[in-house]
C-alpha cells in the first residue's frame, strides 16, 4: 500500500486498521475527501462509521496505516496533535457543549484560548455564527438550559469558530427528538452548499440524498460501497447494501 | 476549668501553631495533590506510573512513619531545617498530597468524558482541557471529599506534638503533666480549640458544594 495522498486530497486514509482486542473494527480503510467535498458514510451500527469518524482526528488511535489532513499525517500526541485539531471541526451525538459556560464562552474558548484572538474579536465572530445557526439570542445562557437541537446547532457554531479545513459529524442528529433534526439537517445543508468540506456519519438518508457528493458505505469495518448518492439508493450494487437498504425502506 | 482558664494563652499560641501548621501544609498538599491527580491522567505513561506509586506510597504509610522519615531521616540524607515545623510540614504535606490526588482524581473521571474530547476537539492542549474544561467542573465533586482531608490533615497535625512543635496537642500534653489533677478539662479544652478550625470547615463544604453546583 503506498502512503501517497492523492494530489488535491483534504483527507486521506490510507490502508487505516485498527482492533478492539479481538475485534477488528476498521479493516484497510482507504477514504480520499477532496476539498469542498461532502461525504456522507452510512452503514449498519458496529460497522465501525463512528470509530472511523474519530480516528480523523485522533480521539481513536489507530492500529495501522496513516491518515493525512491538507497533506500533513496525523501526529502522535502533544501540541503538533492540538494544532491539527484545530482545523478539523468535529459535532458529536451528545452536543458535548462545555456545561459550565454560557453558549457565548462555548463558542469564543477555542479561538481565545487556541487561537489567541482578542476577545473583543471573537465575541463578535461568535455572535455572527450563532446568529447564522439560529441561536443568537440564546448566548448568555449555559447549554442544559437549551434543547438539543439548539444545543447541537451551537456545537455546530463552536467547530466553525476555529474556522476548520474539514467538519466531522458523528452522528449529529442521532440524540434528537424527531422535530429537532430538520433544524440540525438545515443547517448542515446550508454548509454544504457554501463549500464546507464534510465527512458525515448518519442515518439521515434524505440529508445524503440532498447534500452528498458522494455515498461511504460501510459493514463489518470495511467500505463496501463507496458512489455518488444517486448512483447508490437506486443501483447499490453490493447484496450487504442493497440488504441495508431494503431494511430502510420497508419502515 | 480554672485551669484552662489559666493556661488560655498556651492554648491561643498552641491553636495558632496548629493552624499554622494545617494551612501551610494544606495549601502545599492542594498544589501538590492536584499536581499529582493531572500525572495520573495524563498520556505520558511514566507521569502516570510515577502518580500512581507516590499515591500508593504515601496514603498506605502510617503518618507516624513519615513524621519519622522527615524528622530524623531527612536531616541524616542532608535535608537540614532549623525548626521540627518545617519537618511536620513535610509529613503532613506530602502524606496529605497522596490523599488529595485521589480525590481530584476521581473527580476528574466524574466529569462526562465527551467534555474532554469536545475540547481537545477544538485544538485545545492537554493543560488546557484540564484547567479549562475538566477542572472547573470536577470542583463540584471533588469539594466535598476534599474537605474531609483537609479535616482530617487539622487533625493529623496533632502528630506534630509528638516531634517537638508545640501546637494544640503538644501544649496539651505539656499542660496535663502542669495540671494533674484536671487532665480532663485540659484535653476538654484542647478539643474545643480543634473543634474551633474543623467544624467551620465543614460548613464551608457545604456553602461551597451549594455554590459550585452546575446544571446538566
Amino acid at each position: 500500500m503506498t502512503t501517497q495522498a492523492s494530489g488535491d486530497a483534504l483527507v486521506s486514509l490510507n490502508g487505516v486498521n485498527k482492533h478492539y482486542g479481538q475485534l477488528h473494527v476498521l479493516k484497510n480503510i482507504n477514504l480520499q475527501v477532496k476539498k469542498g467535498e461532502v461525504v456522507v458514510v452510512i452503514g449498519p451500527s458496529g460497522s465501525g462509521k463512528s470509530t472511523l469518524c474519530r480516528a480523523i482526528n485522533r480521539l481513536e488511535t489507530i492500529d495501522d496505516g496513516d491518515i493525512a489532513i491538507d497533506g500533513k499525517k496525523l501526529p502522535e500526541e502533544g501540541k503538533d496533535l492540538a494544532h491539527l485539531r484545530a482545523d478539523v471541526g468535529m459535532v458529536f451525538q451528545s452536543f458535548n457543549l462545555f456545561a459550565h459556560k454560557t453558549i457565548l464562552e462555548n463558542v469564543t474558548l477555542g479561538p481565545i484560548k487556541v487561537k489567541k484572538v482578542a476577545k473583543g474579536t471573537a465575541d463578535k465572530e461568535a455572535m455572527a455564527l450563532l446568529e447564522r445557526v439560529g441561536v443568537g439570542h440564546q448566548a448568555p445562557k449555559l447549554p442544559a438550559q437549551l434543547s438539543g437541537g439548539q444545543q447541537q446547532r451551537v456545537a455546530i457554531a463552536r467547530a466553525l469558530a476555529m474556522k476548520p479545513k474539514v467538519m466531522l459529524f458523528d452522528e449529529p442528529t442521532s440524540a434528537l427528538d424527531p422535530e429537532m433534526i430538520n433544524e440540525v439537517l438545515d443547517v448542515m445543508i446550508q454548509l454544504a452548499k457554501e463549500g464546507m468540506t464534510m465527512i458525515v456519519v448518519t442515518h439521515e438518508m434524505g440529508f445524503a440524498r440532498k447534500a452528498a457528493d458522494r455515498v461511504v458505505f460501510m459493514a463489518d469495518g470495511q467500505i463496501v460501497e463507496d458512489a455518488t448518492p444517486e448512483e447508490f439508493f437506486t443501483n447499490p450494487k453490493s447484496d450487504r447494501a442493497k440488504d441495508f437498504l431494503s431494511k430502510l425502506l420497508t419502515h | 476549668m480554672d485551669a484552662v482558664i489559666a493556661s488560655l494563652p498556651e492554648y491561643w499560641d498552641g491553636f495558632l501553631r496548629t493552624l499554622y501548621l494545617s494551612v501551610i501544609s494544606g495549601i502545599i498538599a492542594l498544589i501538590v495533590g492536584t499536581l499529582l491527580a493531572a500525572m495520573r491522567v495524563s498520556p505520558v505513561a511514566a507521569l502516570r506510573g510515577f502518580s500512581m506509586f507516590y499515591v500508593e506510597v504515601a496514603r498506605n504509610t502510617p503518618l507516624t512513619i513519615i513524621f519519622f522519615f522527615a524528622a530524623i531521616v531527612l536531616p541524616r540524607l542532608g535535608v537540614k531545617f532549623e525548626q521540627f515545623e518545617v519537618a511536620a510540614i513535610i509529613a503532613l504535606s506530602s502524606y496529605t498530597a497522596a490523599f488529595i490526588a485521589e480525590a481530584v482524581r476521581s473527580g476528574v473521571n466524574s466529569v462526562p468524558v465527551g467534555q474532554a474530547e469536545a475540547a481537545r476537539s477544538i485544538g485545545m492542549t492537554f493543560t488546557q482541557v484540564l484547567g479549562f474544561i475538566v477542572l472547573p467542573q470536577a470542583v463540584r465533586t471533588v469539594v466535598p471529599p476534599l474537605i474531609n482531608i483537609l479535616i482530617a490533615l487539622v487533625k493529623n497535625s496533632s502528630v506534630a506534638g509528638a516531634f517537638f512543635v508545640l501546637e494544640l496537642f503538644g501544649y496539651g500534653r505539656q499542660l496535663s503533666n502542669d495540671y494533674g489533677n484536671q487532665v480532663l478539662w485540659i484535653l476538654l479544652g484542647v478539643a474545643f480549640f480543634y473543634l474551633l478550625i474543623t467544624v467551620p470547615l465543614g460548613l464551608l463544604a457545604h456553602f461551597v458544594e451549594r455554590k459550585v453546583a452546575i446544571a446538566r
